[in-house]
């Protein structure tokens, strides 16, 4: 499987976007909803924005998953934004499992701007999920 | 590629220190390729540190910038004036979140927290390498501001605009000015009356010609962004006409056989389908309710200003910003809640403010004389079980003001104060004395013990075990019980939804940041005032009103809006232009043109907003964000995993 494990714990990218996403995982950390320091955030301004060639390169690079808080219907650029975003998702997943990657290692969950327990309960059950399958 | 990076560590007093070892973090990416300075720093924001990164930046020739310290929404755009002032283009400034999303998320795990600090700046250094010096997108901005909203926090803030120069559109959903406040009386501190302070507005709103009031206006659209949005509004008519005499008006409210609960007497009175809530109302013209109204015709028949021929309009306004000042609904306890709505004297703070203002010389209700009243406290605010966690900051000091005017008004008062703690703040604090020598009662429970209503016979009697007396059980037969109700988001919140404006934990509209951005919101151009934010008093929905003024001028005086150059850009060479780009668009920013034999796709930089949605779409990837491109995003993705 592509991108061997680097650490106990599960190493995820997180692709959150600027205006909603964003301050819901600000506000995690400033309520202190702990999650696995093993989750790194990467920022982005519209969840519909991300290249499927980014989610690979970072599969390719060593993380074990790769979670998108999209921004879902509260997207300030439009409501396609779900759709699209989306596409992304499935097309990504095809690709995957063309090189062989268990396509569940690709997430999306809709992250509004206050959704800070959502995302920690996401990126926690993930962090579970790839645990157990790369053990 | 940059060869002279400079990097700051935050300690952030001990945000962040005290769960990440920041000179760890330092000593990890000092040797970095181009790095050429790395520190750590008490305070990156503070003062003289800002000074600092300036001398270096002076003296080092440094090329690039990385400062590791709390969330971008609180600094990014501090320390990219630092590296402006120092002569270097903003865009040579990466931020790296290592408190929101490190210190503070894994506090638990404090060799973790160092780790992905480590990374993290790495990541940003990564970016900061491929930085270049970018020049902002100018867009002509129009010089109007639609304000929300007509009641104290929106007239307030339109005749500061109006005066500060801009274009202002006022609109009312509602059929007069004056929201809330207008259905108040007596206010605490001055002693005015709401309808005082709402008439001192309104004719200052009236005497500035940059300033249109519409009524019964109701936003339906809007599109466009910062600068440029264009908003379509509603507008119903009051099917009256302009020249209205104020005998004959009289005539047709009597004529009107339609008797509906007045709400803004909070029912306790009824009003008929033609209306104004009080004689000296603004706009002083009447109007018809045609939710109610039966068209039977008779007040036509006494009076010839009435005309149902006019029809609902729509108009679009031009404006460059939005401020939204749509104010709060009362607290409405649901049936049962301490008696209400079951037993037959229980009512709440607002309807009992009403009844205050009806009675002259004595307190009367239901027919029945008032001299033991029970105020309880905290309804609906501070809840144990309900979704109102919040406390409502207003209606401890406005009841003990309301209670001292009721005893000063009517003779032979009693008043019983069941609170959860009294929390008249700041300058009220004296409202507070005074009732307690007036000699009125506080009986105070926790909580998880609130006092009971219970209705026996005729007698209506509330019970506390008051912590104050030990827990003793003390029982005051009321004649009267006044929930003293808090304030919740408005019921009807189109106007939210229309312009994607983000909700807090209590449902009201949420800020960026509390104390530092207090009333932007993430949607650029829209800000928000009053009480709409949350509770508030008049005051300090004065101050929020003010301020969201001051930042709506701040967007659209100039005429013109630097905007961010991190737009969408082609790749001439790889481009075949199949329109695929210009599917994705949400804005039209594409255009087919022909370049050296070929059709490319161009992009208007003025129109892209920077949202990306065209990157992914694009079969030859031969589209990149300006700041965000294929070689910042892998080298940053690249520098997350550590090198074993």
């Amino acid at each position: 499987m592509a991108g061997g494990k680097v650490n106990s714990s599960s190493k995820i990218l997180v692709f959150s976007t600027e205006k909603i996403s964003d301050p819901a995982i600000d506000m995690a950390g400033l309520l202190k909803l702990h999650y696995p320091p093993t989750i790194y955030t990467i920022s982005v301004p519209c969840s519909s924005s991300i290249k499927p060639r980014w989610i690979l390169h970072a599969f390719e690079q060593g993380f074990d998953g790769v979670f998108i808080a999209a921004d879902g219907t509260d997207c300030p650029y439009g409501e396609s934004c779900t759709e699209k975003t989306g596409q992304i998702v499935n097309q990504t997943m095809e690709v995957m499992k063309e090189q062989g990657i268990d396509p569940a290692r690709l997430k999306m969950a809709a992250i509004c701007s206050v959704c800070s327990e959502p995302f920690v309960k996401h990126v926690k059950s993930f962090t579970e999920y790839l645990n157990k399958s790369e053990n | 590629m940059k060869k002279k990076i400079g990097v700051y560590v935050c300690h952030c007093g001990g945000n962040i220190s005290d769960y990440v070892d920041v000179e760890k973090v330092r000593q990890a990416v000092e040797n970095d390729e181009g790095v050429f300075l790395s520190k750590t720093t008490m305070f990156a924001c503070a003062d003289s540190n800002q000074k600092e990164m300036v001398d270096d930046i002076e003296k080092e020739k440094l090329d690039g910038v990385v400062v590791a310290s709390c969330s971008p929404k609180l600094h990014l755009l501090t320390f990219r004036a630092v590296t402006e002032r120092a002569g270097l283009n903003k865009y040579n400034y990466v931020h790296a979140n290592i408190r929101e999303q490190v210190s503070w998320a894994h506090s638990d795990n404090k060799p973790g927290a160092t780790d992905k600090a480590i990374q993290i700046v790495k990541a940003a250094i990564a970016k900061v390498r491929h930085a270049e010096s970018l020049e902002p997108i100018k867009v002509k901005a129009t010089n109007a501001v639609a304000v929300i909203g007509a009641g104290v926090a929106g007239m307030r803030a339109a005749i500061e605009l109006a005066e500060a120069g801009s274009e202002v559109f006022l609109i009312e959903r509602e059929f007069f000015v004056g929201g809330r406040v207008a259905q108040w009386d007596d206010l605490c501190i001055t002693e005015e009356t709401g309808k005082e302070l709402i008439t001192r507005l309104y004719d200052e709103v009236m005497k500035h010609k940059h300033v249109t009031l519409f009524t019964g206006a109701e936003v339906v659209e809007n599109t466009g962004s910062v600068g440029n949005f264009t908003m379509k509004v509603k507008i119903t008519p009051r099917h009256f006409k302009l020249q209205c005499t104020e005998g004959s008006l009289q005539k047709a409210i009597d004529a009107c056989p339609v008797e509906v609960p007045d709400e803004f007497n909070f029912n306790i009175t009824t009003r008929k389908a033609i209306y104004h809530n009080y004689p000296s109302e603004y706009p002083q013209l009447p109007a018809i309710d045609m939710k109610n109204c039966t068209r039977c015709g008779e007040c036509e028949k006494v009076c010839n200003n009435i005309d149902f021929s006019q029809k609902t309009e729509y108009l679009n306004l031009k404006t460059g910003a939005i401020l939204l000042a749509t104010g709060f609904d009362p607290y409405e306890p649901p049936k049962g809640e301490f008696g209400y709505g079951e037993i037959d004297n229980v009512v709440t703070f607002p309807q009992f403010k009403r009844i205050v203002h009806y009675c002259d010389d004595k307190l009367i209700y239901k027919g029945k004389e008032i001299k033991n009243i029970a105020y309880i406290y905290c309804v609906g605010s501070r809840q144990l079980d309900g979704e109102n966690k919040y406390c409502s900051r207003y209606c401890c000091t406005a009841n003990i003001h309301t209670a001292i005017t009721v005893k000063k008004k009517y003779k032979g008062i009693h008043n019983f104060h069941f609170n959860r703690g009294i929390r008249t703040y700041g300058k009220a604090e004296v409202w507070y004395d005074e009732s307690s020598r007036l000699g009125d009662i506080y009986l105070q429970s926790f909580e998880h013990a609130p006092p009971v209503i219970e209705k026996i016979g005729n007698q209506t009697i509330v019970k506390i075990n008051d912590v104050l007396t030990t827990d003793k059980e003390l029982e005051v037969v009321a004649d009267l019980v006044v929930l003293v109700t808090g304030m919740v988001p408005r019921k009807d919140n189109a106007i939210g939804n229309l312009l994607k404006v983000p909700k807090g934990r209590d449902k009201f509209f949420n800020e960026i940041h509390m104390k530092l951005r207090p009333v932007e919101t993430v949607i650029d151009g829209v800000t928000i005032a009053g009480a709409s934010q949350g509770p508030k008093n008049i005051m300090e929905s004065m101050n929020s009103s003010l301020a969201a003024a001051t930042k709506s001028f701040s967007l659209v005086n100039a005429g013109e809006l630097a905007l961010e150059p991190t737009v969408a850009e082609v790749n001439k060479e790889t481009c075949e232009w199949c329109g695929k780009c210009d599917e994705a668009c949400p804005y039209n920013a594409f255009e087919k043109v022909e370049m050296d034999g070929k059709f490319i796709a161009k992009v208007n930089a003025a129109v892209c907003k920077g949202c990306g949605m065209c990157l992914p779409v694009c079969p030859a990837n031969a589209l990149d964000l300006i700041g965000l491109t294929d070689v910042d995003m892998e080298s940053m993705i690249d520098a997350l995993i550590p090198q074993v």
